[in-house]
């Protein structure tokens, strides 16, 4: 297959589709909107950005330092296997909603499921 | 931990500090106010390295293009070169005031005259200098339709520039401008959309100019007008709103007063509180909030959470200078 896996699912003009129902989902989800609460809106969108076109194997500049980093003021929270699940299920949720094919989906969800040891500091 | 070089020296920034906060703590002075990315008054060029892209949104393109970014929102991931604006990409705009009249007993509002070629939208905002220091205010005349800017400037107390604005400023004197800038304006993208303005204070005054705006170029969707003050002497050009709710069916004009006390003229409570118990569900609306950082940065959740799109919803934070913070603390 010659086009990876963001250029197939559409982009950055699918990761701008994304975002507004991601991010409103991660708000009214009870069990992690605590860890959103301090965050500006303005900069909190263009983060859930960052997320989507990294889980969308988009183009990015994250290592696994530096979701160690970006993470660990939450993991000092609190931050768990089961938060990153239930951000998991948002973000499966999400694709379903916007109808992405269930093949792409498991792609993605495997990019997202690599960074669980970064993000949760161990 | 990323080299900043800035005027033939070199400054190193701590990891995850903006290129402003480490600028400023090796003492070098950069012009900024709000710190939080709206004001556009620490706006830099990078000569060599890349902006982050938060650190460019909300610039407009042909300054984006040319690497302008906001040192308060850039934390470099790499080395960069960066200068301060060339007056050539921003010039400094020359004007005069040409009236000055109380709106209420702490709002004025200041006519300036429209400088020559200066193209604007209702709605954005200048940064206006005086000595070292820039504010930013808000534009609340219509381009279309009034032959000079319009500025509605609130006291507030031990306020420096709106004090000076206040107490000496008198029409003859002349101003020095940067802009304009900012997103908060009307463009006639679907004229049948509902609109949602929720202001504070002279938060009314960008949103003054965009419902003009709007209907001078034939919304025909709704405009509702939320105008929130503690009390009802805050509250301002009431008259004039009625009036224009008279000429025009498709525009709703709401004051609220949020400190008790409200009579049969205006609701009691907040005014993004009372607009969102009205309208609940905002799937397709396009909403403007301004005033207040505070209101604006929670109702702009809660219109999120309401089924407004992120991209339908534009705000302006009057957010507090931050040089106030500098000067008080040696
Ligand atoms: C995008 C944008 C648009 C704006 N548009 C307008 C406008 O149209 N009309 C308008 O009147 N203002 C507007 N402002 C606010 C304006 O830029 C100044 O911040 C304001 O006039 C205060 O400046 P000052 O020099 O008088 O006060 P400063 O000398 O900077 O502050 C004096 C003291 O008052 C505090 N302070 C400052 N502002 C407030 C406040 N609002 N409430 C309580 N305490 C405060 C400061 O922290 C400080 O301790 C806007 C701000 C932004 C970022
Ligand atoms: C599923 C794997 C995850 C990935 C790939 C991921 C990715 C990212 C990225 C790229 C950023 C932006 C960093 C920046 O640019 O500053 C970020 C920030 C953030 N993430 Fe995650 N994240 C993940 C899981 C989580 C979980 C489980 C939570 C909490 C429930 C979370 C909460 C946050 C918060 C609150 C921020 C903003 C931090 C701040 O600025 O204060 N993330 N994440
Ligand atoms: S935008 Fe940087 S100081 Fe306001």
């Amino acid at each position: 297959m010659s086009q990876n896996l963001y250029e197939r699912i559409g982009g950055e003009a699918a990761v701008n589709a994304a975002v507004d129902i991601f991010y409103r989902k991660v708000l009214t989800d009870d069990r992690i909107s605590r860890f959103f609460d301090g965050v500006d809106m303005e900069k909190q969108a263009a983060k859930q950005k960052s997320f989507l076109t990294f889980a969308f194997g988009g183009p990015h500049h994250y290592t696994g330092q530096a979701m160690r980093q970006g993470h660990a003021h939450l993991v000092k929270q609190g931050l768990n296997d089961s938060h990153f699940d239930a951000v998991m299920e948002n973000l499966a949720a999400t694709l379903q909603e916007l109808n992405v094919p269930p093949n792409l989906i498991a792609e993605m969800a495997a990019i997202a499921e690599s960074t669980r040891d970064d993000v949760l500091g161990r | 931990m990323p080299r900043i070089r800035y005027q033939q020296r070199t400054y190193v920034l701590k990891d995850d500090e903006s290129v402003l906060d480490g600028l400023t703590r090796h003492g070098v002075a950069v012009p900024s106010s709000c710190r939080g990315g709206v004001c556009q008054t620490c706006l830099m060029r990078a000569v060599h390295g890349d902006p982050s892209e938060i650190s460019q949104r909300g610039i407009k393109e042909s300054l984006r293009e040319r690497r302008y970014f906001l040192a308060c929102a850039c934390r470099p991931g790499a080395d960069m070169e960066i200068a301060l604006p060339d007056d050539n990409d921003l010039p400094l705009i020359m004007t005069e005031v040409i009236g000055k009249e109380p709106l209420n007993q702490n709002i004025s509002r200041f006519r300036l005259r429209a400088p020559h070629g200066f193209v604007y939208r209702a709605g954005q905002f200048i940064n206006l200098h005086h000595h070292e220091h820039l504010r930013s205010y808000s534009l609340a005349s219509v381009p279309q339709t009034d032959n000079y800017l319009e500025l509605h400037v609130q006291r507030i107390t031990a306020g420096r520039i709106s004090g000076w604005l206040h107490d000496k400023c008198k029409a003859g004197d002349p101003l020095i401008l940067h802009g304009p800038f900012g997103d908060c304006h009307y463009s006639k993208r679907d004229i049948d959309q509902t609109l949602l303005l929720i202001g504070t204070g002279s938060g009314l005054a960008p949103l003054w100019g965009i419902a003009r705006d709007a209907l001078a170029q034939g919304h025909r969707g709704a405009i509702h007008l939320f105008h929130g003050s503690r009390d009802a002497t805050g509250l301002y050009l009431i008259g004039a709103l009625r009036r224009l709710a008279q000429r025009h069916r498709n525009f709703h004009y709401t004051p609220c007063v949020s400190g008790g006390g409200a009579s049969g003229n205006y609701r009691s409570g907040r005014a993004d509180e009372i607009a969102l118990k009205q309208f609940p569900h905002l799937q397709g609306w396009r909403i403007f909030l301004c005033g207040n950082a505070e209101m604006v940065k929670s109702a702009k959740k809660k219109v999120f959470l309401a089924g407004a799109a992120l991209r339908d919803i534009h705000a302006d934070p009057f957010e507090f200078s931050a040089d106030a913070h500098i000067a008080a603390t040696p």
